[in-house]
């Protein structure tokens, strides 16, 4: 039961919740009420690790219910509802350097140092369990806004002559013209740059 | 054909080495004068093989043509759509990529797009998707750019131009080239390079304006080909109004994607050549690239797969300093927008709002006579040959003119275009005016092609009082017949006084005819001609002097 307490430890008290002493455990997605009659203590320390066992020991009474009183029922189930998936490591080899290099040049982000890599490496990792889904027979889903109508507009003019506002913005402007650098310069080549991606192996 | 315009674009001024900034390396090339007739033909084998023995060449041509939609207001944005204003000026907030700002669709944009798909045979796609493409530079402020790239709004079509072939340019054939998809996408701002200062200035008036984009398939192999292509678009454009299709004011750029291969082997690595700014231009350019790149491999050396802007002043391709490597865009949908659906009358929902609908039947119905269709009606109703209604379509304004003219005046379509294809048009393209700027007004022509046809005047006389029109001094045709005493003479009496004189003038001559020396008679015409001054008419001179000398 470490990791609960853990978890509980990581929410950040009084995080402004509107009704009084009530905590979210997103975890769990678990709705759970701590002493009602305000205070400082978030969950009686033994209160809520009894509350937990019941649940974990599958206490729901068949029926998903909401805990807490009637008036706040809401729609979060106790259990969780999700499988665990196994997080497997990345199954070529790493992110190679000519990769990062790519990324950096095209998306101009600078990466920094290995840290920063291996983070992109969890979040690939994260990202890799979708594989586990089956997805056979499925359109895929270019948007979250597919079932809403695309408004169209009347072909009338109703806005533009904001230059004094837009060029305000700009720290060098000429004769309301925005200045711009003459032309992209592209990163220098990774032998001529002076960057971690260096030491390669 | 081909090998004739090869020469002309041998001759063209050549860049010099340096202005090539050769950033490949590779064989140093002698410098090519007088290659002698390589062939870059058609496909089809008529190409003949070069000098040297070489396999003939073949060039594959592709056009990407973005056109600037004709709106009151921007693709995604309610600020104005115009060519020249200050700086700045017709800029939203959304348009700059201020935070917080998200794209609402132009409907006139959508119905220019639709209706271009339908006039170019395209099956229009009910679903379309919107995604984002990203790059930087500096005049895409959102460092994307919102286009359609997955599933645009029209595929598959076809566009039908004509161009004159054979040695003299006087046979017309029809060739198709196959339309890949035409997409909606935003314009970017515009960037003036101020190399002085080393600094660019950005104008965002341009930015997020309705483009659509047609990509064509690459099935032309010639700049003249290309250029016929890109004309008759242009003229769908105008006709349909969905764009003006101005070349000189950017609201139709082209780019072409150019190579060359041996028939029968694999397409060769193309090249991209853009910044085109005429149709004139684009023939030129591209036939230049096609001959850079046959120099290029028969030199032993490769052509890179590289972006190159064409130098109107020097008449050559230059690589482009940005664009080196290939780009990777990251398409990716575009989260703030929908996917755009389209109706029809079968599936039209009962109780939609009008105004959130673009029905494609009822834009079809609603479709004007393409040029296509105009000049076989031309062809049908006037009796004129097909290469006169294709001359007359190209004008602009030209057919109204003629249109004009035959109303007023009985004289019949196939001799009244001789006079508009030739005189007006001769005089109209001398001058460097258009139609509309012409100081001959349809009225004044159909008032002196009256008199030709009524027999005042002859056929020589009308041209000398069209030439004094030209002179635009708002004299009418009359006015000038009367003053240069061009009228034909109508007195019977008077002509053969006249030509009893000459007759008697020339002895030697009537002695001739009378031997049986027929072609003497001209020159007696001739004389009387000259006398009267051109008033005779020709036709009645021979009739008399026929009479007299058969006295």
């Amino acid at each position: 039961m470490t990791h609960i307490r853990s978890a509980a430890r990581d929410c950040v008290p009084g995080c402004g919740n509107p009704g009084g002493g009530r905590m979210w455990i997103l975890r769990f997605g678990r709705y759970i009420r701590g002493a009602p009659s305000g205070g400082a203590s978030y969950w009686g320390g033994l209160s809520l690790g009894s509350r937990f066992t019941q649940a974990a020991a599958g206490g729901s009474d068949g029926r998903q219910e909401a805990a807490g009183d009637p008036r706040r029922r809401g729609r979060v189930y106790q259990n969780p509802t999700w499988q665990h998936v196994e997080q497997r490591p990345l199954p070529e080899k790493k992110v190679t350097v000519e990769v990062l290099d790519h990324l950096e040049r095209l998306a101009l982000v600078d990466f920094r140092n290995w840290e920063g890599v291996q983070r992109l490496e969890k979040a690939i990792q994260f990202a890799d369990q979708l594989h586990a889904v089956n997805t056979e027979g499925v359109e895929p889903m270019d948007s979250v806004l597919e079932d809403r109508c695309l408004y169209l507009r009347e072909d009338n003019i109703t806005e533009g002559n904001c230059t004094e506002e837009l060029l305000g913005n700009a720290r060098e402007t000429v004769e309301e013209y925005f200045i711009a650098p003459p032309g992209n310069i592209p990163l220098p080549k990774l032998e001529e740059r002076d960057t971690f991606l260096q030491v390669s192996e | 054909m081909a090998a004739s315009i090869l020469r002309r674009s041998l001759l063209a001024p050549r860049c010099r080495a340096g202005d090539v900034a050769a950033l490949h390396s590779g064989p140093s090339r002698r410098r090519a004068q007088g290659l002698g007739p390589i062939a870059s033909g058609r496909r089809a084998g008529n190409s003949p093989a070069g000098e040297r023995g070489v396999a003939p060449w073949v060039a594959v041509v592709g056009l990407e043509i973005h056109a600037q939609i004709s709106s009151n207001s921007k693709l995604f944005s309610g600020s104005q759509v115009q060519f020249a204003a200050p700086p700045n000026s017709l800029v939203s907030f959304f348009d700059a990529s201020l935070p917080g700002t998200l794209p609402a669709l132009n409907r006139r944009c959508v119905e220019a797009a639709v209706m271009t798909g339908l006039a170019l045979n395209c099956s229009i796609n009910k679903k379309s998707l919107f995604d984002r493409k990203h790059y930087f530079y500096a005049d895409l402020p959102a460092g994307y750019q919102i286009t359609q790239q997955r599933l645009p709004v029209a595929v598959n079509g076809s566009l039908s131009y004509s161009l004159c072939v054979g040695g003299k340019k006087n046979q017309m054939v029809t060739r198709t080239v196959r339309i890949k998809q035409i997409q909606l996408e935003q314009d970017s701002g515009k960037s003036l390079h101020d190399d002085t200062r080393s600094q660019t200035l950005i104008d965002l008036n341009r930015a997020d304006v309705g483009l659509m984009e047609v990509v064509m398939e690459p099935d032309m192999s010639s700049g003249e080909e290309a250029a016929a292509a890109v004309r008759e678009l242009q003229l769908i454009l105008q006709t349909l109004g969905s764009s003006q299709a101005i070349m000189a004011e950017g609201q139709l750029r082209v780019d072409a994607n150019v190579s060359v291969h041996h028939p029968g082997e694999a397409y060769g690595v193309r090249t991209e050549v853009k910044n085109i700014n005429s149709a004139r231009f684009l023939a030129r350019a591209i036939d230049y690239e096609i001959q850079r790149q046959i120099k290029e491999l028969e030199n032993g050396g490769t052509v890179m797969n590289e972006t190159r802007a064409f130098d109107y002043k020097l008449g050559c391709t230059i690589p482009m300093r940005d664009k080196e490597g290939k780009q990777d865009y990251r398409f990716m949908p575009e989260p703030n927008l929908p996917p755009l659906i389209l109706y029809d009358t079968k599936s039209l929902p009962a109780n939609m709002n009008h105004q959130q609908v673009v029905n494609i039947d009822w834009i079809r119905e609603r479709l004007p006579d393409l040029p296509s269709v105009r000049r076989v009606k031309l062809v049908e109703q006037y009796g004129i040959l097909p290469e006169h209604s294709f001359t007359l379509l190209n004008e602009d304004g030209l057919m109204e003119f003629f249109e004009n003219v035959v109303r007023q005046t009985p004289m019949n379509p196939r001799k009244l275009i001789g006079w508009i294809l030739n005189d007006m048009l001769g005089y109209l393209k001398q001058h460097n005016l258009t139609v509309k700027e012409s100081p001959v007004s349809s009225l004044f022509l159909a008032d002196l092609l009256n008199l030709l046809e009524k027999g005042t005047i002859s056929s020589s006389a009308a041209k000398q009082v069209l030439e004094e029109l030209w002179k635009g001094e708002e004299k009418t045709p009359l006015q000038i017949v009367k003053e240069k005493k061009l009228e034909l003479i109508q007195d019977q009496q008077e002509l053969e006084q006249i030509c009893q004189a000459v007759m008697e003038g020339h002895q030697e001559e009537v002695m001739e005819i009378k031997k049986g020396n027929q072609k003497v008679l001209n020159k007696l015409i001739g004389l009387v001609q000259r006398t009267t001054r051109g008033r005779a008419d020709p036709v009645l001179v021979k009739q008399i002097l026929e009479k007299r000398l058969s006295q």
